[in-house]
């Protein structure tokens, strides 16, 4: 396939293409998330969707998988007009689709969730599961019980689910996502595969590096828009993230941190068991975290990074017996609730934007008294609105959060910039210790640049931040120590000199483990 | 099994669709009125007429109207500060029963009193009954999980069964010849009527006023505010640090203060006495009154007054045609159905398959 270069978006050169789309739109009221979108994919072509969020990328996937319909605009289908109403005619025609989050069964095996959309026995599957998993590289065992399987398993099983039904086309969003770095090769090495048996795959990412090692083709969208068509093995990180954000991708500066001698806040031996029956339980976790110092917490997705989020912010609280594991300066603070914590000065920014760190269907003010409520904006008893939208709009000012005022409701912004939003308000809360999680997921590159700097200014005024993330890349960037989760125990810290991807690789498959106890300890305090 | 058509929720709604659902309803059930009243063989102009002209027709029907808006608009307010948080109080029939126990106790142990704080001291005893009794189950539900839906409602009939034994026995008038009430309230015991020209009382006053109060609550104080959080989306107020078990106490005991408020009214104004019937549905009805004004304070005013209209209509009806009272039921039915039918046009757009091929 490497013979197939540039311009094929607009050419039909190779043969006859497998899919075209042609000046496809797609508005929400005044909002046009599509905009004259025209691509072409041959078979056997990897092709890069590469764009900021909100750019449009996961509406177009939708519109070809049938999720939604164009306003206007033509999907060609080996050469002929399609309407695809629906997900059952898409995969009819023969487009698949693995998504970012999974829907599988926890409860039930592997055989028994792929036997769901394949209408076969899961006893007549196993073999096939099996013998497809050889074929392509991806191991897995059709008796396994679903929750018993790792964030990378359950993506295979969600790729042969897919790989089952004989597609021509495969749309794979973000799937790196949720991989360890380990994770990565074998992953390109099957879509290589699949490729070379002609199977046409649509890659949905913003990871550059990926992008120009698989990839084929690159369609680079912005604002909806497709604004440039390229060869990514013949392009520069630089070059495709000036396509990409249309302009130079802004580099943080940092200076060595500062530390303060007493930490802000600490975990002194905490284990706990979730209530949900598939989440992660927490064993023996020592954390300390100092005032002007970052210290990321890596791991892959899925290790107890949401439970471990959920007792620092106070939305689990502890049992009166738990009040000594949670200290904030010194302070302990177990069974304190998130709204008492955040009165002692802890700020958090969680993972899910809308329907966590901010309700959808109100609006920025009144998302902005959802937590700076005691800051002035409430007097006896009564809302002051002026203060709070005073408040908002210096929100959306100060982190330049694009949206129709500070009186749009929370869920008509975009991912990006909502989570902009939400930081620039726990920022306005003057916290002592902020704690992020995933704080630049799935936002685009230039408002990840913008964060990341955010919190290390932070950080030089003397804030405690602890950072939990997916990607790797961003706690290299943020973070002046690390310490890495696997299967709900954490590693002894790394710093900054010592973290480099091979250990930290070597800690998110649990290499720490084997360390004797004593060592991780005397690390840790 | 793929229906054949898509539905797909509406993005931008203009402001003026949040009128199209009731006015849907109210529309419905003045067609199906007709239509009812007409298959039970009167003409379709004498059906609109009883139903939906004659309460306006005399003065005295048009007070009957506010009467029974009264209760309706009280019980009505209390409940949507509590459905806004996604508490289901299912149960004010129940707490206005036990407002209205409570709110007799004064006046019939101290049948001969002329205190002039007797109605201010019947309204504080019958809230804090309601709130009592609304109080049970908020208490299962923050302590045991125990569903509110089925709570409130199966209080709904220990409240009848508690009434039943206590106007048949401990509170019944001795001098009453056996009749299962108690005895006739003294006149410090009953709220003035606002006109020579038919029964509505001061409780109308009352109850628009804490109309008023309602509508500052839910859209003005931090409390309201952390209620609505709470039912839009409960991880957001885990995450603002609002307590859901305070969320659910507030819902339920402004919601039973409400019910049991509108029991003393009932009570101290129409009836006069405890008796074995004390509200007919009320505490049913206001659910109802409470979606068709959209859980708005200002469009439950108009709502309970329409409410209240089917139900004096019906009464006429049944007057003077001769039609099963079940008739108000089965308007009231209509018009919640067709309410919820037409919310879910309003917020939600459906594709078919050959309006999408058109468009291309």
């Amino acid at each position: 396939m490497a013979s197939v270069t540039g311009q094929a978006w607009a050419g039909t050169d190779q043969g006859k293409p497998l899919l075209q789309l042609d000046r496809l739109s797609k508005s929400f009221g005044a909002t046009r998330a599509n905009e004259d979108v025209s691509l072409s994919i041959h078979p056997g072509e990897i092709h890069a969707i590469l764009g900021e969020n909100g750019a449009g990328k996961s509406t177009l996937m939708k519109m070809i998988y049938g999720v939604l319909t164009p306003s206007s605009g033509r999907i060609m289908w080996r050469g002929q007009e399609v309407a695809i109403q629906s997900p059952a005619v898409a995969r009819a025609l023969g487009i698949g689709m693995v998504f970012q989050h999974f829907s599988l069964f926890e409860t039930l095996t592997v055989a028994e969730n792929i036997s769901l959309s394949v209408p076969e026995s899961a006893a007549a599957l196993a073999p096939r599961i099996a013998e497809f998993g050889e074929r392509f590289g991806l191991p897995v065992d059709p008796s396994a019980l679903v929750h018993s399987l790792s964030v990378g398993q359950r993506q295979r099983v969600e790729l042969i689910r897919c790989l089952l039904q004989k597609p021509s086309l495969i749309i794979m969003d973000e799937p790196t996502s949720v991989l360890p770095p380990s994770g990565i090769p074998p992953l390109f090495d099957t879509l290589r595969k699949l490729a070379a048996e002609g199977c046409a795959i649509l890659f949905i990412s913003h990871k550059l590096d990926e992008i120009r090692s698989l990839c084929h083709h690159a369609t680079i969208m912005r604002a909806g828009k497709v604004v440039g068509a390229v060869d990514p093995t013949r392009e520069t990180n630089e070059t495709l993230a000036r396509l990409m954000i249309g302009r130079e991708l802004p580099q943080p500066t940092r200076s060595p941190a500062r530390p303060g001698e007493n930490p802000a806040m600490e975990l002194r031996g905490l284990s706990s068991i979730p209530s949900d029956p598939f989440g992660v339980v927490l064993h023996e976790i020592d954390l300390s975290l100092r005032p002007g110092e970052i210290l990321g917490i890596a791991g892959v997705s899925g290790n107890g990074q949401k439970e471990l989020a959920s007792i620092l912010s106070g939305e689990t609280p502890l049992s009166g017996a738990g009040r000594d594991r949670v200290l904030i300066d010194g302070a302990a603070c177990g069974h304190m609730n998130a709204g008492q914590r955040r009165a002692i000065g802890l700020a958090f920014v969680p993972e899910e934007r809308n329907g966590r760190g901010a309700v959808p269907e109100m609006s920025l003010v009144q998302n902005t008294l959802l937590t700076a409520h005691p800051k002035g904006l409430v007097r006896r008893g009564l809302i002051s609105r002026r203060e709070a939208q005073t408040l908002a709009e210096q929100c959306i000012a100060e982190m330049n959060v694009r949206c129709h005022g500070a009186h749009a409701e929370a869920r008509s912004l975009s991912g990006g910039n909502l989570q902009k939003f939400i930081v620039g308000r726990e920022i306005k809360l003057k916290p002592k210790i902020l704690i992020a999680a995933q704080p630049t997921w799935g936002v685009d590159v230039g408002a990840a640049a913008a964060i990341r700097q955010e919190l290390i200014r932070l950080r030089d005024s003397g804030v405690a931040l602890l950072v939990i993330s997916d990607e790797l890349e961003e706690l290299m960037e943020v973070a002046d120590r690390m310490q890495v989760i696997f299967r709900g125990r954490l590693s002894p810290s790394l710093s900054r000199a010592e973290a480099n991807t091979a250990m930290i690789g070597n800690y998110m498959t649990g290499g720490f483990l084997q360390q004797p106890r004593g060592a991780q300890q005397v690390e840790a305090a | 099994m793929r229906a054949p058509w898509m539905i797909e929720p509406r993005t931008s709604l203009p402001p003026f669709m949040s009128l199209v659902p009731p006015l849907a309803a109210v529309v419905a059930t003045v067609i199906g009125g007709i239509a009812l009243l007409t298959f039970l063989g009167i003409s379709p102009g004498t059906a609109l007429f009883q139903l939906f002209l004659a309460p306006f027709s005399s003065l005295f029907n048009l007070s009957e109207v506010l009467l029974k808006a009264t209760p309706l608009l009280l019980i009505a307010q209390g409940l949507a500060i509590g459905f806004r948080a996604k508490v289901w109080n299912i149960g004010a029939e129940g707490q206005l029963i036990v407002g209205a126990i409570g709110g007799s106790l004064l006046p019939i142990f101290y049948n001969d009193s002329q205190n002039p704080f007797m109605l201010a001291g019947m309204a504080l005893i019958g809230v804090l009954c309601g709130m009592a009794w609304a109080g049970i189950a908020a208490a299962l539900r923050t302590r045991f999980n125990a569903n509110e839906i089925l709570v409130t409602l199966m209080l709904n009939s220990l409240a009848l069964q508690l009434l039943y034994y206590l106007v048949g026995g401990p509170l019944r008038d001795p001098f009453g010849f056996n009749f299962p009430q108690s005895a006739m309230f003294p006149d410090v015991a009953m709220l003035p009527v606002l006109s020579s020209a038919g029964r509505v009382n001061v409780g109308l006053l009352a109850a628009v006023a804490l109309s008023v109060v309602a509508w500052l609550f839910v859209e003005r104080s931090l409390i309201g505010y952390k209620l609505q959080v709470g039912g839009a989306a409960p991880d957001a107020a885990r995450y603002a640090g609002f307590k859901e078990s305070r969320a659910i106490w507030i819902s339920l005991l402004v919601g039973g203060a409400a019910a049991g408020l509108a029991g003393v009214f009932e009570v101290a104004g129409p009836l006069g006495q405890l008796q074995r019937v004390v509200s007919p549905g009320y505490g049913f009805a206001a659910i109802i009154v409470a979606f068709l004004g959209g859980l708005n304070a200002i469009g439950i005013l108009f709502a309970a007054f329409f409410m209240a209209v089917i139900y004096v209509g019906g009464d006429i009806a049944q007057a003077s045609a001769g039609v099963p009272y079940a008739v108000i039921s089965i308007l009231q039915g209509i018009m919640l159905v067709s309410y919820i039918a037409a919310r879910m046009f309003v917020d939600y757009r459906v594709i078919f398959p050959w309006s999408l091929a058109k468009a291309n």
